[in-house]
């Protein structure tokens, strides 16, 4: 009966939870969003530092909340450094899938990175869990919402 | 005159006067028997919303297929049925609070609307700018949002009495809050995170000492003990139907007679009035002034159904086991490694919050539920007690009538594979 504990509650997210990388205010970020999760009161800030050309060159967050939640905040920042505000949004998209959709099928997400999903695939147990997918996508929501100029987001 | 309690018993059980048997209590829960991911459900989420029992459902469905129609209305046979089943449910409510008059007792859709009903009716037509409205810390936000409204609509002072760090309510601290200008104190008579009974006697003599009206939120209270608002002495007293034991969408507001007769009708319609032309309207006497529209009937009759259960059961007898409960609880959960119990006041309802050093009131909560076990995680509608608190959430596991021993067991033994996942 705990399997499906143990595939969402893998090593990785626990160590995530336990250590979230990026996790600080970095001075420099050029947009910032605050998200909450009113159901459980989960709070998170994401900072990101975008470049002239649109380019994520720094990407962090600071908050509360469960270990889903800061796990996929911090595996966030680990893989938005690096891509442009398109890319992260198209990662995002099939991120959402894959916690959603019982049928999401990574080989055909083919726009975004096979390897960045790979690496986001311990969180896809959040499908046995359909209360928790709002956790596991909180911290996507706010920097979605961050480079849309946004500074407030709620998931309802 | 039919009446449902002819029609039907609806005190627990078969040996009715027996002294508090929990399953016997049990089997009059039929959602008691379902399973949860294969396991039994131990439904430990009472104070949000109770189950009902087969007599309150049974009630729901008696009216629904034989003696429903619109109230206060038709000249005609089930018109008449309906409306002296709903009005003796008024009855019933009034018996169950012990207040004075049925004229006093108003039904709402539920407590957060009792409250509202308070605040835009009196707040509005007896409060001024610069006056004061004392409320505390461990408030559900539906007895602080009405307030703050209120406040900025006329400008009033909201005050908020403190709790200590384990959730006593500090009643030196409440009494030098209050002045010439206190015109209300608005305060949960027992709290939904912490559990905490307050001294309603004290706050009530205080309170009025120093002029001001008293308004209790009984959401939490009148599940757990006899409550008497005469004895209170208090002006206002709100619960909801759905966390008594009875159907969600039917709540009551006590008032004393004189405010409620002077305070002006908080909703317009049907139903409230005398008599209505274009030019002037009267309104009709308590406490239909208050109650516009067709109200919330069947749902009013399944509460009154509720309240003869938990009267047959006793409030006393209630109190008695849930105590034990809470007590055996407290001590199992003491043995968790880890875990913190917020809320330890000594004069306290079946109520345990807590937290975890490792693991998130959410992943508690999730992974329990594998067990079959289902309490609350969250900030439960108490945003500013959590504040107070230095907390975002707690678990928190809440006790009724029907709950058991072994089912804070089961709790202790689910919290420890949380431990295993969580280390
Ligand atoms: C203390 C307290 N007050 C008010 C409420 C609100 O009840 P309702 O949503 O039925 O109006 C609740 C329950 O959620 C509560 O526990």
């Amino acid at each position: 009966m705990f399997d499906e504990l143990r595939e969402l509650y893998q090593e990785v997210i626990l160590d995530h939870g336990r250590n979230p990388r990026n996790f600080r205010h970095p001075e420099d970020a050029t947009c910032t969003a605050h998200g909450n999760n009113p159901m459980c009161g989960d709070t998170l800030t994401v900072y990101l530092e975008l470049d002239d050309d649109g380019v994520i060159r720094d990407a962090a967050f600071e908050g509360k909340g469960c270990a889903i939640s800061v796990a996929s905040a911090s595996m966030m920042t680990e893989l938005l450094k690096g891509r442009t505000a398109a890319e992260a949004k198209r990662l995002f998209d099939s991120f959402h899938g894959m916690c959603t959709e019982d049928d999401f099928d990574m080989a055909a997400a083919e726009d975004a990175d096979p390897d960045a999903l790979e690496r986001l695939g311990v969180l896809a147990g959040v499908r046995e869990f359909p209360v928790r997918v709002k956790c596991a996508t909180l911290a996507w929501h706010t920097m979605s919402a961050a480079m849309a100029g946004e500074t407030e987001v709620t998931t309802e | 005159m039919s009446d449902v309690s002819e029609a039907m018993d609806t005190r627990p059980g078969d040996r009715p006067g027996a002294t508090f048997d929990v399953e016997r209590v049990r089997a009059d829960f039929p959602i008691l028997n379902e399973t949860v991911h294969g396991r039994p459900l131990v439904f430990l989420d009472s104070a949000a919303s109770a189950q009902k029992p087969r007599q309150v459902i049974d009630t729901v469905r008696h009216v629904y297929e034989h003696e429903y129609a619109n109230v206060h209305r038709g000249a005609y046979h089930l018109s008449e049925r309906a409306t002296a089943l709903y009005e003796g449910a008024r009855d019933k409510v009034r018996d169950f609070l012990n207040a004075r008059d049925r004229k006093e007792i108003i039904f709402t859709s539920n407590v957060t609307e009792a409250i509202n009903l308070v605040a835009k009716s009196w707040g509005r037509a007896f409060l001024e700018e610069g006056d004061e409205i004392i409320i505390s810390e461990m408030e559900h936000h539906s007895n602080i949002v009405p307030w703050q409204m209120l406040r900025d609509e006329k400008g009033l002072t909201l005050k908020i009495a403190p709790v200590s760090d384990d959730g006593v309510f500090l009643l030196d601290d409440f009494k030098r809050l209050l002045t010439e200008r206190t015109k209300l104190v608005a305060i949960t008579h027992v709290s939904n995170v912490l559990g905490t009974i307050t001294p309603a006697e004290e706050i009530v003599r205080l309170a009025h000492d120093a002029g001001a009206k008293v308004l209790f939120d009984g959401a939490q209270a009148v599940v757990h003990m006899p409550v008497d608002v005469q004895a209170l002495d208090c002006d206002f007293y709100g619960f909801t139907g759905h966390k008594l034991y009875g159907p969600s969408g039917i709540g009551v507001l006590y008032g004393k007679a004189e405010l409620l007769d002077a305070m002006p009708p908080f909703l317009g319609g049907g139903d409230m009035i005398r008599s209505v032309t274009f030019e002037k309207t009267t309104y009709a006497p308590l406490p239909a002034k208050f109650e516009a529209g067709t109200p919330p009937i069947v749902q009013a009759i399944g509460l009154g159904a509720a309240i003869d259960y938990v009267s047959a059961l006793g409030l006393a007898n209630i109190a008695a086991h849930e105590r034990d409960l809470l007590t055996y609880a407290t001590q199992r959960l003491a043995s968790v490694e880890g875990l913190r119990l917020i809320g330890t006041a000594p004069d306290k309802a079946a109520v345990a919050s807590f937290t975890m050093e490792s693991a998130h009131p959410h992943d508690i909560s999730t992974v329990i539920d594998r067990a079959g076990v289902a309490i609350r995680a969250g900030h439960h509608c108490a945003e500013p007690l959590m504040a107070r608190l230095g907390l975002v959430a707690t678990a928190r596991a809440s006790f009724g009538i029907y709950n058991r021993r072994e089912d804070a067991d089961v709790l202790v033994d689910a919290l420890e594979t949380v431990r295993e996942i969580f280390g």
